[in-house]
């Protein structure tokens, strides 16, 4: 046969052709295998499930460690959008115990929500029971896509103290945005130390790395677990607060509005933090927590405001000590100084009532009785010395920044979220309010008695006794005594020393024991205990007085000192007084031992229902 | 027969051949176990997996190789039309009687058994195309000739399709390289790729404006006047008229240039229909000096291309289905799909590039394992291969096959007969375009068509219809010192 030299010469474009081919091919192979890792992710991504494992959330015991919060374990029912395969609805309605209905309002709801993902967990039921628990875990072989996840809920051994423990509640987007280890259905603290100690007491989610198949059936551990990660649980927290004051705090002060406030003052330990009306911590836990929150949103007592951090009173006359070291620092009074009342401050056509007592007085004594006068004359003296200060803006200047050293018009630093920094004024202020130049010391002189702008919260008042009490000096107020495994946290326990000399503070302490003794708060005499206290009748313009109660005891070695504020109560002396008094007794008198353990029994609910 | 004529038979058969035969098709039923591999299956001689039935038609294909080697090679070209009518008969009755399987009516069901008829036309229709092309003085020289090899092409194509193999179809359309193995003209190589290269370009750079008309049909315009260039100087060998069309071209585009940067740009229809057409003019006139027949060509092949692609875009729009427009558009990069058509492309190129140099190793794959890949085990194999056995292994993988195919080219032009030279050309033709177009799908590079990675995806008819090709060749080539020669 003929040979065709030139046809035959073809077989190079065909093999050259395919060789060509298989060459571009390589390359292609080179690119997507050896110069481009994006496909190996892509596919950890596919086949590797992260399933999140929630350690256990912190516990919170008291100062006489005492377990207040703890743990239980709940079910939430999820799916993962992509994974879910159709499934028999009435088959699954029936599982859930929920009607077809619901369960398309729930998708429905789930699918507007902005943290809607096909890929990520959503949440389907929540707080699952332990029974649902079993009958659902049960039949979800049938629904690919779908599985449980468990959580913990928040149990309380107390129904008080809810403002200080606060709660939890699932992150929305903001938490989200805010913090990148959250993930939608994650609990954050929403309130009290729950919130300001998030960090700690949350833990660490632990991480597991599932093998899961293309219909999202799990098919093993990826490497054997290596790379999972353990949870690390959250820290305990052990408080200051002493539970059994607490609760005798919120006793006290039913069918008031109001707060108490008591301090070690040596260590700026809290021993309660009373906010009235309060509210039973376990409200705000499982399935009905959204509707008891609206609830408690709605009740116009606004059981949810803490009042002994975040509201602002008039302090009144428990201003007066204040007012008192102040004058003995810029030497306006010295103690024999007398001031006259004429049953008030009466003064180029300006009055400020006092009560009967005699007249002129001096500072102790104006201290015991609750001068007005006294005060009003003190704080004019200083304002109007014009050789020393200059002007009487600059005299208030220095003026407030004695009050700001005493802790006042700026938030204290409690470890709580939300306090309150009061008000105290400073010159710019009255000079916008008043106009430059136009305002004298009789335009500002109820200052001086803790009335006109002054705001305080009762946590401030309180800290106030426990600079007096401690001659001088404060520790931020706080909740937290430790966190366990982190130890105390150091900008808690900041030692404040105030402008004026340890001295002056002396003849403060003996006219407020003096008032106590033979003075407006006769009603904490106790005997044996060296109550030292100042009333405070707070005018304002909500109606009745409010009733207000500082005090510390014993005298020379304080153990705890107090504020007690009653809402329009009426005279500091009819229920602040007493109250303060029974909270003093309590803590300095129902000491350790058998009658304690009882009280803190009788206390306690969550002891029974275990 | 006698021991003397298997002593030739042991030492001509060319031995190369069997082992890479042999090594593809191990390597196959490997794959197989890894891609059907599951957590909980242990064995891979299982024979209710899909392994060990793949190793199971293995075995028997080694038996089927052997019995064919043993057939004495007058029989397949005596037979080769008998052969080839009844496979197409039974391609007919195919169509009739086949059950619905996933919309295709391929398959025929005995039993536990189901065969796929196309499978085993190829080797017919190979054996009747060298048939044809030994008879006595035939060649492809009259309209008539062709049209009788065109036919013998073409009519499984139709047949196949009726069963909407669409893809198995489609591998005839290979056997173009036999044809022009044979003589026909470069041309219609040329202009085939040309043809492609156009509706490529036009499709996939459709939404691109340039010049106020779509980028791709600059891009083809661009193109055209350089093929046009090209065939002046390379075909006519007409140095001048290459020179000053080629030299025209550039000075147009240099004003378009300029007027752009000035901030004037030229519409594209108007520049170029102006640029092509001048240049048509001038060919007219320089016909007269040079030959005719070769501008001719030149001016038609101009036109012709200009024509084709305004047609594209019309006929992907209206001649082609939804499914295979999508296929086309996921492939070409114009649409992105990772959860419809695409979803298999994007999951095997994530199972190819997860294997990184050297792969997740044996069995430790998983986007292969979890099933991300469909048809994994089928016509995805090569995703198992990828992301186990990495580049290295899919490297050497496409190696062997380059050196089967290229080992056939070489059996094949060593032949004496026409008929073994057609029938070895025909066998390269399939696996080319086998490999081509399967390797090509799965790195995402041309559209997704169905068709098997010969010796790889698992399944009886595939293995056995290419053993078949593979093994009459090797008897064919055993006997070609005794052939052909005198």
């Amino acid at each position: 046969m003929r040979k065709d030299y030139n046809l035959e010469k073809r077989k190079f474009v065909i093999g050259g052709f395919i060789t060509v081919l298989v060459i571009i091919y390589i390359v292609r192979l080179f690119t997507l295998q050896v110069s481009d890792s994006q496909y190996r992710k892509n596919a950890d991504s596919n086949a590797l499930l992260e399933k999140l494992i929630y350690p256990s959330r912190g516990l919170i015991f008291d100062r006489n460690d005492s377990l207040v919060v703890f743990n239980e374990p709940a079910y939430d029912l999820v799916m993962i959008p992509k994974d879910v395969m159709p499934f028999d609805t009435i088959d699954f309605c029936n599982t859930l115990q929920i009607s077809r209905e619901e369960l398309d309002d729930r998708f429905e709801k789930m699918k507007k929500s902005s943290n809607y993902s096909g890929y990520t967990q959503q949440i389907v039921a929540n707080h699952l029971s332990q029974q649902d628990y079993g009958r659902i875990q049960e039949k979800l072989y049938r629904f690919p896509g779908f599985f449980i996840v468990q959580r913990i809920l928040r149990h309380y051994n107390y129904t008080c103290a809810a403002n200080i423990l606060g709660d939890i509640r699932e992150v929305n987007a903001k938490d989200i945005e805010r913090d990148d280890y959250y993930r939608p259905g994650d609990l954050t603290g929403d309130l009290g130390v729950e919130k300001s100690y998030e960090r700690y007491l949350r833990g660490r989610k632990g991480v597991e790395y599932l093998y899961r198949d293309a219909l999202g059936k799990i098919k093993g551990r990826y490497r054997d677990g290596a790379d999972d990660v353990e949870p690390i649980a959250g820290n305990d927290l052990h408080l200051t607060i002493d539970m059994e004051l607490q609760q005798l705090g919120e006793e006290l002060m039913k069918g008031y509005i109001g707060a108490i406030v008591a301090i070690e003052p040596k260590t700026g330990e809290i021993l309660c933090l009373v906010s009235s009306p309060n509210y039973d911590p376990s409200l705000l836990i499982g399935k009905e927590r959204g509707k008891h929150y609206a609830e408690l949103v709605r009740d116009p007592s606004k059981p949810l405001y803490d009042r002994a951090i975040m509201a602002a009173y008039p302090p009144g006359s428990t201003f007066k000590p204040s007012q008192g070291l102040i004058f003995l620092q810029e030497g306006v009074i010295n103690l024999s100084t007398m001031y006259p009342c004429s049953h008030g401050f009466v003064n180029a056509g300006m009055r400020v009532g006092c009560h009967g007592h005699s007249s002129p007085i001096a500072l102790k004594p104006a201290i015991q009785t609750s001068c007005n006068s006294y005060f009003c004359w003190g704080l004019k003296r200083m304002l109007e010395n014009k050789k020393k200060y200059g002007s009487i803006g600059q005299a208030f200047e220095v003026w407030k920044k004695y009050m700001v050293s005493m802790g006042y018009g700026y938030r204290l630093g409690v470890d709580l979220p939300g306090e309150s920094r009061g008000f105290i004024p400073n010159t710019a202020y009255y000079d916008k309010a008043l106009g430059k130049d136009k305002w004298v010391a009789n335009s500002i002189i109820s200052d001086a008695i803790g009335q006109g702008e002054i705001l305080a919260t009762p946590l401030q008042i309180a800290n106030l006794s426990a600079t007096i009490a401690n001659r001088g000096y404060y520790i931020t107020p706080h909740v937290v005594r430790y966190i366990a495994g982190v130890g105390v946290l150091k900008r808690c326990i900041e030692r404040h020393d105030t402008d004026i000399d340890k001295s002056y503070y002396e003849p403060i302490a003996e006219g407020m024991r003096m008032a106590v003794t033979g003075g407006t708060c006769r009603k904490a005499n106790i005997a044996g205990l060296e109550v030292c206290g100042k009333t405070g009748t707070a005018q304002n313009p909500h109606g009745r007085d409010h009733s207000v109660f500082m005090g510390f005891a014993p005298m020379n070695d304080p153990k705890i000192a107090i504020c007690v504020y009653a809402e329009n109560a009426g005279f500091g002396a009819s229920v602040a007084v007493p109250v303060g008094a029974r909270i003093i007794e309590h803590y300095l008198k129902g000491r350790p031992g058998a009658d304690k353990e009882d009280a803190a029994k009788s206390g306690k609910k969550g002891a029974k229902k275990k | 027969m006698s021991n003397n004529e298997n002593n030739n038979l042991l030492k001509s058969v060319d031995w190369f051949t069997i082992i890479l035969y042999f090594v593809l098709v191990v390597a196959g039923a490997v794959s197989i176990y890894a891609a059907t591999y599951n957590f909980d299956k242990v064995s891979i001689w299982d024979f209710s997996g899909f392994s060990g039935k793949q190793f199971m038609w293995a075995a028997l294909s080694f038996l089927i190789g052997l019995s064919l080697l043993l057939i004495d090679r007058r029989l397949y070209e005596a037979y080769a039309y008998p052969i080839y009518g009844v496979m197409i008969i039974l391609l007919i009755v195919t169509i009739f009687i086949a059950p619905d399987i996933k919309g295709s009516r391929s398959w025929l069901v005995f039993g536990p058994v189901s065969l796929q008829p196309a499978e085993f036309c190829k080797f017919a229709t190979a054996l009747a195309l060298a048939k044809l092309f030994s008879t006595y003085g035939f060649a492809l020289n009259s309209w008539r000739n062709y049209a009788i090899a065109i036919a013998i092409i073409v009519l499984p194509i139709i047949c196949i399709i009726l069963e909407r193999e669409t893809g198995s179809a489609l591998v005839y359309t290979a056997l173009i390289f036999v044809l022009y193995r044979e003589g026909m003209s470069g041309f219609v190589l040329f202009a085939a790729l040309c043809a492609i290269t156009y509706f490529v370009l036009v499709l996939k750079f459709a939404d691109v404006m340039f010049m106020g008309i779509p980028l791709g049909m600059v891009l083809v315009f661009i193109i055209i006047m350089v093929l046009v260039v090209a065939m002046l100087l390379f075909y006519c060998r007409s140095l001048e008229l290459a020179r000053n069309v080629g030299l025209g071209y550039l000075a147009c585009g240099l004003i378009a240039a300029i007027t752009a940067y000035f901030g004037f740009v030229i519409n594209g229809y108007a520049f170029f229909f102006t640029v092509i057409g001048l240049s048509i003019g001038y060919l007219l006139y320089g016909m007269l000096h040079n030959d005719m027949r070769k501008v001719q060509m030149t001016i038609a092949f101009a036109l012709v291309s200009v024509v084709f692609m305004f047609t594209v875009n019309y006929a992907f729009n209206n001649i082609l289905q939804d499914h295979q427009q999508k296929r086309i558009k996921v492939t070409l990069g114009i649409t992105d799909d990772p959860k419809g058509v695409g979803y298999n492309v994007n999951q095997s190129k994530i199972a190819i590039g997860s294997g990184g140099l050297t792969g997740r190793g044996f069995l430790n794959g998983t986007q292969t394992k979890l099933k991300y890949v469909p048809e994994q085990h089928t016509d995805f194999i090569f995703c198992t291969i990828g992301e186990e056995e990495g580049f290295v292994g899919s490297t050497l993988v496409l190696l062997t096959f380059l050196t089967l195919i290229l080992r056939v080219l070489v059996i094949a032009e060593r032949q004496h007969t026409a008929f073994g030279r057609v029938y070895a050309y025909c066998v390269a033709s399939y696996l080319i375009f086998h490999l081509a177009i399967n390797i090509g799908m799965v790195l995402g590079m041309c559209p997704v068509i169905g068709i098997p990675l010969p010796f790889f995806s698992y399944g009886g008819s595939s293995l056995w219809g290419f053993t078949f090709l593979l093994f009459i060749l090797l008897r064919i080539d055993a006997d070609r010192a005794t052939y052909g020669v005198w």
